[in-house]
């Protein structure tokens, strides 16, 4: 367990995310008060990352629920496993066992725990694990209202009731991590419960370390180039400003071409890995990407 | 002093509640109080749930923590400016026609037929009791639109996936030989309704026509999303879920500072686009635009977002209450270059016209888009 934010800071990077001092405190804060932790934030700036490298840090099991609309309670938490438990009463009435038994005998041999299938949130709260794993519940604000008043019902108390079985709570609570992207807004209860992070697009120093960290094959000065880049082409008004995912994707579309610095040409073809909409590739083209790549080796190179 | 400066919260406009100042409290109780940084990230991530709300947060931080250095603080620039009070003005003094309504059978005969009367007259030229009782007979009408496949499966006499559940609850009442079988079938939700409603100059009074039908005719019912669009744009869902729809107005007035100021709607439709509809609200939703298409803005800008928010959603409306004006043709510029991405253009002058919108609403299939269907799940 950490004992400073500063910590945290350490660790993950150690374990390939570099946080900002926002980032560290609320996961710090989230580990000592147990207490879930939701981010929001543009697509691609790394929301979904932190729970893969807290898991990769912890050692705890990355439980994974990706959210969607009309997910419900046997896709996320239980279902029973009805095409056993069918094959199961067969079974019995064939060898005969059923003759000597009431219904409610029989209910209570179908609804055993071996029927059940634990899905994601069941799951995190009932392992039978030393470390508390890392559940990460992907894209909350896809999931409609009913499913949310529920989410906030099992992370509140960190326990699932199941009827025929009775509760499972958990020992140690598992490290919750929400993301979403604010394509509505998650209800004000289920906010009040996590702690909030607004994930923003790292800085120039912090992207650089991060392409480094991530792509080592690119070296110091790619790196600054494409960073800097990045950072010109998210002040250009796009559809989609790319988050720092494209930038990594874009590094190591450079680094397998064998690319040591920026140029037109190379620009002009690996531009897909990084604006995902013709018309943002377009007004790109419009800015010039003569252009682009003097300001991003400017950028790059500029005391500081 | 957390408790204190919480109340300092409150009173620049943060909802703050209790149980949020207390995690603020544990929270700094983990952390080292002399250090700034960690405090203001551990009130961030206490204190704040809306990326909106950042910077007041970051000013009230400013004054409470550091009132000391207070000199640098960033200029507030005052966005306040309320330059119209909806109907505020009519609606308090009207307690007399109200009355009338607590009357008995013959008299709403009467009242029935003055609103026959009331349909066909354009929003413009109603008084605020007009407009109250015209939204009484909005009531009636449904703005449903068609529902679309769900993920979620409910429970049928027939269908083609085996319900395994119901069909082993009832083999345990025949011995464990599942004679009755049961199926599922895919469920129906609502799409969500999107509006964005222009409330510059001459649109404002068919902007309150349309935002009061609206909360009348759905509130409830259906997931609605409202924005105004004029010179910014503006969010008005929360006002609008409030179940009294005046209290809903002049709260959503309040938020809304350019009520007849001029209008770009190029740019907020990429404000939209950018932070709301593309991302996902309206994928798949029926988005309904008021607005004459007067631009102060370039066209173009107006043109490509339009087909942009057009490729996601379901049905694309236009209603533009200044269409039925004899002679009118989509002269204005924006209104030009938006025709092409819209599915229908239907009028919003009158009851008659809400009518019809309605029914656009609800139709089933929209007109077939040349190049295929995007967005629409």
């Amino acid at each position: 367990m950490p004992t400073t934010p500063a910590d945290v800071s350490e660790a993950l990077a150690a374990y390939g995310y570099i946080p900002d001092d926002g980032l560290s405190t609320s996961v710090f804060l989230s580990m000592v008060l147990q207490r879930p932790l939701l981010l929001e934030g543009e697509a691609g700036v790394g929301k979904t990352e932190v729970a893969k490298v807290l898991s990769r840090w912890t050692g705890g099991e990355l439980i994974r629920l990706q959210c969607y609309e009309g997910i419900d309670v046997s896709q996320a938490v239980y279902d029973w496993d009805y095409s056993r438990q069918l094959l199961h009463l067969r079974a019995a009435e064939a060898t005969g066992e059923s003759l000597g038994l009431t219904t409610s005998a029989l209910e209570q041999q179908l609804y055993h725990e071996r029927f059940l299938l634990k899905r994601a949130l069941l799951k995190a709260i009932d392992h039978r694990n030393e470390l508390p794993p890392v559940l990460l519940i992907d894209e909350v604000d896809r999931a409609d209202d009913e499913f949310e008043a529920y989410l906030l019902e099992v992370l509140s108390e960190y326990q699932v009731t199941v009827p025929e079985l009775g509760r499972f709570a958990a020992l140690k609570p598992p490290i919750v991590v929400l993301t979403s992207n604010r394509t509505r807004d998650v209800h004000d209860a289920l906010k009040r419960r996590c702690l909030y992070h607004w994930v923003e697009h790292p800085d120039f120093e912090r992207e650089v370390r991060i392409v480094r960290m991530r792509v080592p094959q690119v070296l110091e000065r790619l790196a600054r180039q494409v960073a800097g880049a990045v950072e010109t082409l998210r002040s250009l008004n796009l559809y989609k400003p790319p988050g720092v995912a494209e930038t990594i994707d874009w590094a190591q579309a450079l680094a397998a071409m064998g690319v040591t610095e920026l140029d037109e040409k190379t620009v002009a073809s690996t531009l897909g890995t990084v604006l995902k909409y013709r018309e943002d590739q377009e007004r790109t083209r419009q800015h010039g990407l003569a252009d682009l790549i003097k300001q991003a080796t400017e950028r790059g190179f500029q005391p500081h | 002093m957390a408790v204190a400066f919480a109340r300092v919260l409150r009173g620049a406009g943060l909802r703050v509640p209790l149980g949020s100042v207390l995690t603020f409290v544990s929270a700094l109780g983990r952390l080292q109080l002399g250090d700034r940084d960690q405090v203001y990230w551990a009130g961030r991530a206490t204190l704040v749930r809306n990326p909106e709300d950042i910077p007041l947060y970051d000013r009230s931080f400013h004054v409470f923590w550091m009132a000391a250095g207070a000199g640098d603080l960033p200029e507030e620039e005052e966005p306040l400016h309320i330059t119209l009070a909806v109907d505020d003005d009519g609606e308090e003094g009207d307690d007399s026609p109200g009355s009338s309504e607590a009357s008995d059978d013959p008299q709403i005969t009467l009242r029935f037929s003055a609103m026959e009367v009331l349909r066909n007259k354009d929003f413009a030229n109603y008084t605020d009791a007009e407009l109250r009782d015209a939204q009484e007979l909005m009531t009636k009408l449904r703005f449903i639109g068609p529902p679309r496949r769900s993920f979620r499966q409910r429970r049928s006499k027939r269908g083609r996936r085996p319900d395994l559940q119901a069909t082993l609850r009832s083999a345990l009442r025949t011995g464990g030989e599942p004679i009755t079988r049961h199926w599922r079938v895919s469920g129906e939700r609502l799409r969500r309704l999107v509006l964005l409603v222009d409330v510059s100059g001459s649109m404002e009074p068919y902007a309150r026509a349309l935002l009061r039908f609206v909360h009348a005719a759905v509130s409830g019912r259906q997931k609605v999303e409202a924005f105004a669009i004029g010179t910014r744009l503006t969010r008005v869902t929360r006002e609008l879920n409030s179940r009294d729809p005046d209290k809903a107005l002049s709260q959503a007035s309040t938020r809304v500072t350019d009520w007849s100021g001029g209008t770009r709607l190029g740019e907020c439709l990429r404000l939209f686009n950018d932070q709301w509809g593309v991302r996902g609200m309206a994928r798949g939703a029926i988005v309904v635009v008021l607005s004459d298409g007067w631009d102060r803005g370039d066209p173009a800008v107006l043109g490509a977002e339009m087909q942009r928010l057009q490729r996601v959603s379901y049905h694309m409306i236009w209603v533009n209450p200044l269409k039925v004006s004899p002679g009118y043709a989509p002269l204005a510029r924006g209104m030009a270059a938006a025709l092409p991405y819209v599915d229908h253009f239907v009028e919003g002058h009158s009851m008659a016209a809400m009518e019809e919108l309605a029914q656009v609403i609800a139709m089933d299939a929209p007109r077939a888009r040349a190049n295929g269907r995007g967005g629409s799940r």
